[in-house]
């Protein structure tokens, strides 16, 4: 039985008949929706359902909330991530004698963490209790887990930092001391810092996944790779900018490997995952993901191919390093569109019920 | 460490020894007449900060959605659906055919501002709008052909309108307890799921982990807040201010295995009187967040009334995410290793 044909009417029955017509000088609704849908034929509407897509929802309201989450945080993920790779790369560097590298890349990571640190306090609702955080250790909260990682990351990454002033310090007396205990310092702290970077670039992808956000969560086998992947392309970047051509061989290297695992992993994100991979190639997203994509082509390709040139090395290395908070902002963006946009909620969820429905 | 997913019982999960039964609401739709007591009693009750008044045009629901200054929200639905047994109102009446489609339609990008984060978002898809409000036989059909322009279609049907006092699940697994980092968020004895405002530290993680769109954030406080069904009211053996300020008993409140005995029933006996539409909608342990503490009695899809048709816990998957994760860490690792080690520089 359809709509409408329970009210015992059977006066219209005749093909052809016609509802809608003009009644008490009001416009009827088949007007308005006529009206509606010329508004959207020439495209200053939204877009029809795709056919085998339509779905229902509540004032084609979102059901979800959108992540309250400022620009703090895709620009910390962004910074995260530099941090974590360039201590790895600082670590590689202090192992196999690339001074200037090392000193590069420390410094860059204590920069970044230091900017982590703003962004991350700066989006809380209430800023003046960022130490509750310190309150417990949770491992169902990635957010939990991420604490006591930059906890131990931070720290490390800043005692390596400061001991590249080892040889500004005078030769006598307690800084004397400090001069010469400071390289060791360094260098543990260095290694320490490396050991836990792996984390630091991951667990983030970690953090949004573990949402409710369709476009995120799903991604959730590809993500760590596309933050490990960019985050060593980046910190490879900042390498390729600050150290001597003679040093950045493994940078070079690094940009390849890393810009690789980034895009092998994006792509399946923005294309393998079907109605959910949308959001992620549409609007700004979108944008943000292919300028990110060319960047990161370029850069890997520049730092190849540029390697015997200081000014190719360094625009290489700025173009990876921007690369890399261009892919944050559009996998951010990506997500935030799709919790808005109940199409995503509903119908993968959807599809769900009637499979399960027809497989019982 | 707690279970993840499937059936369980929250409290002594949690840690608790003896606790009391597991508490909750069965919200029961049909007997609901959209007198929004409840949303009036918890705003009362709880010191809820009220908003604005500004008509969204969705039928009588200017509240929006449950944001952290709306923890109930009354839900109304106008379909051109006969309710019940009645005599059709326009029987006979050549008026034309319902303005509900094209209502609803207009109504998607109303907004208003709810003093919270992210608030009511404006809508999309006028279609899928049209579609929630044109009835349930209507799935599948194109937007374009809504009942009162088809063939034989002369007359006004009558109109069935659907209300449903909507509030937090408090699933069985709380997405938003699992992922808060700092303890603010927690599961009471009674297995429900509570925010501590002395300990949130507004950081935003619990609003995207909800499956339902439930908690919010306020933009005075920067704080989340959401329903606690009344835990300072239950601790003291009294009822839930909403339960206690619906006239209809719409909202019932009770230890949650009596609440879906009597749901089941309810269901039988309506669909023994002929609405087989009925149908329940979070009482299955067995489903996505391991069963809702507040679950409903439905009478059209659940994303009619803005509810995912089969959430799941996010962090069902959380174990699979850190194995991802760290097997990334460890490429990352690699790369690093043979990038510097692999070959001489």
């Amino acid at each position: 039985m359809s709509a409408g044909e329970t009210d015992g009417g059977h006066a219209g029955r005749e093909p052809g008949g016609h509802a809608g017509q003009e009644s008490g000088g009001r416009l009827p609704v088949g007007v308005r929706f006529r009206e509606y849908q010329a508004r959207r034929g020439r495209g200053d509407g939204p877009p029809a359902d795709e056919p085998g897509r339509e779905f229902r929802s509540y004032y084609g309201r979102p059901i979800l909330k959108a992540p309250v989450w400022k620009r703090d945080i895709p620009a910390y993920f962004f910074t995260g991530g530099l941090a974590a790779g360039s201590s790895m790369l600082a670590a590689g560097a202090d192992l196999t004698g690339r001074p200037a590298m090392r000193r590069a890349t420390r410094l860059a990571s204590l920069a970044a963490m230091g900017a982590s640190t703003y962004f991350l306090i700066h989006d809380l609702g209430r800023p003046n209790r960022f130490h509750h955080m310190l309150r417990i250790a949770k491992p169902t909260s990635p957010m939990s887990m991420g604490t006591w990682i930059l906890a131990l990351f931070g720290p490390a990454s800043g005692i390596a930092a400061v001991a590249e002033v080892a040889p500004a310090l005078p030769r006598r007396g307690v800084l004397g001391l400090a001069r010469r205990a400071l390289p060791v310092a360094g260098t543990t702290a260095g290694y320490l810092a490396a050991a836990v970077a792996p984390a630091v670039a991951t667990y983030t992808a970690v953090l949004i996944a573990d949402t409710a956000v369709p476009s995120w969560h799903e991604a959730y086998p590809q993500l760590p790779f596309v933050f490990a992947g960019s985050a060593l392309a980046s910190a490879s970047g900042v390498a390729l900018l600050a150290a001597p051509l003679a040093e950045t061989g493994p940078a070079s290297r690094l940009a390849v490997a890393g810009a690789a695992m980034e895009l092998v992993a994006s792509h399946r994100v923005e294309n393998a995952m079907g109605i959910v991979s949308e959001p992620y190639r549409q609007g700004r997203a979108g944008r943000l993901l292919r300028a990110a994509r060319g960047l990161t082509v370029a850069g890997a390709a520049g730092a190849v191919l540029g390697r015997r040139s200081r000014l190719v090395s360094a625009l290489s290395g700025a173009a990876l390093v921007a690369a890399a908070a261009l892919t944050r902002f559009g996998v951010f963006e990506g997500g935030v569109a799709s919790a808005k946009d109940p199409k995503y909620t509903v119908v993968p969820q959807r599809q769900r019920v009637e499979e399960s429905t027809g497989a019982r | 460490m707690n279970r993840l997913y499937g059936p369980l019982d929250p409290a002594p999960d949690a840690g608790y020894q003896d606790p009391p039964a597991r508490m909750g609401f069965f919200t029961d739709t049909s007997i609901c007449i959209g007198c929004k007591a409840c949303e009036v009693a918890c705003k009362e009750w709880n010191g809820v900060p009220g908003h604005e008044l500004t008509m969204l045009g969705m039928s009588f629901d200017n509240t929006g959605a449950l944001t952290a200054n709306s923890w109930r929200h009354v839900a109304f639905v106008e379909q051109p659906v006969p309710a019940g047994r009645q005599t059709p109102a326009f029987a006979g009446t050549p008026t034309g055919p319902t303005i509900a489609p094209a209502a609803a339609a207009d109504a998607v990008t109303t907004t208003t501002d709810t003093g919270t984060e992210p608030g009511l978002d404006p809508g999309r898809h006028p279609d899928s709008a049209a579609r929630m409000a044109a009835g349930p036989e209507f799935l599948g059909m194109p937007a374009s052909e809504l009942p009162g322009r088809q063939p034989g279609r002369e007359e006004r049907t009558d109109l069935r309108w659907l209300m449903m006092s909507d509030v937090c699940k408090h699933c069985t697994h709380a997405a938003c307890l699992d992922v808060c980092p700092t303890g603010a968020l927690f599961r009471t004895e009674f297995g429900t799921v509570v925010v501590q405002e002395d300990i949130c530290n507004g950081c935003g993680y619990c609003i995207p982990a909800c499956p339902y769109g439930v908690i919010d954030q306020r933009k005075t406080d920067g704080r989340a807040w959401k329903c606690t069904l009344c835990y300072d009211r239950i601790g003291d053996g009294m009822t839930p201010a909403c339960a206690q300020a619906c006239p209809t008993q719409s909202i019932q409140f009770g230890p949650l295995d009596e609440l879906r005995e009597r749901a089941a029933r309810r269901v039988e006996r309506l669909h023994a009187a002929g609405e087989t539409t009925a149908r329940l909608y979070g009482h299955d342990p067995e489903d996505g967040v391991g069963g809702d503490g507040a679950f409903f009695l439905l009478l059209d899809e659940p994303e009619v009334y803005g509810l995912p048709p089969d959430p799941v816990v996010t962090t069902r998957d959380l174990p699979d995410m850190w194995k991802r994760a760290g097997v990334a860490a460890l490429a990352m690792a690699a790369a690093v290793a043979v990038a510097f080690l692999g070959r001489p520089a």
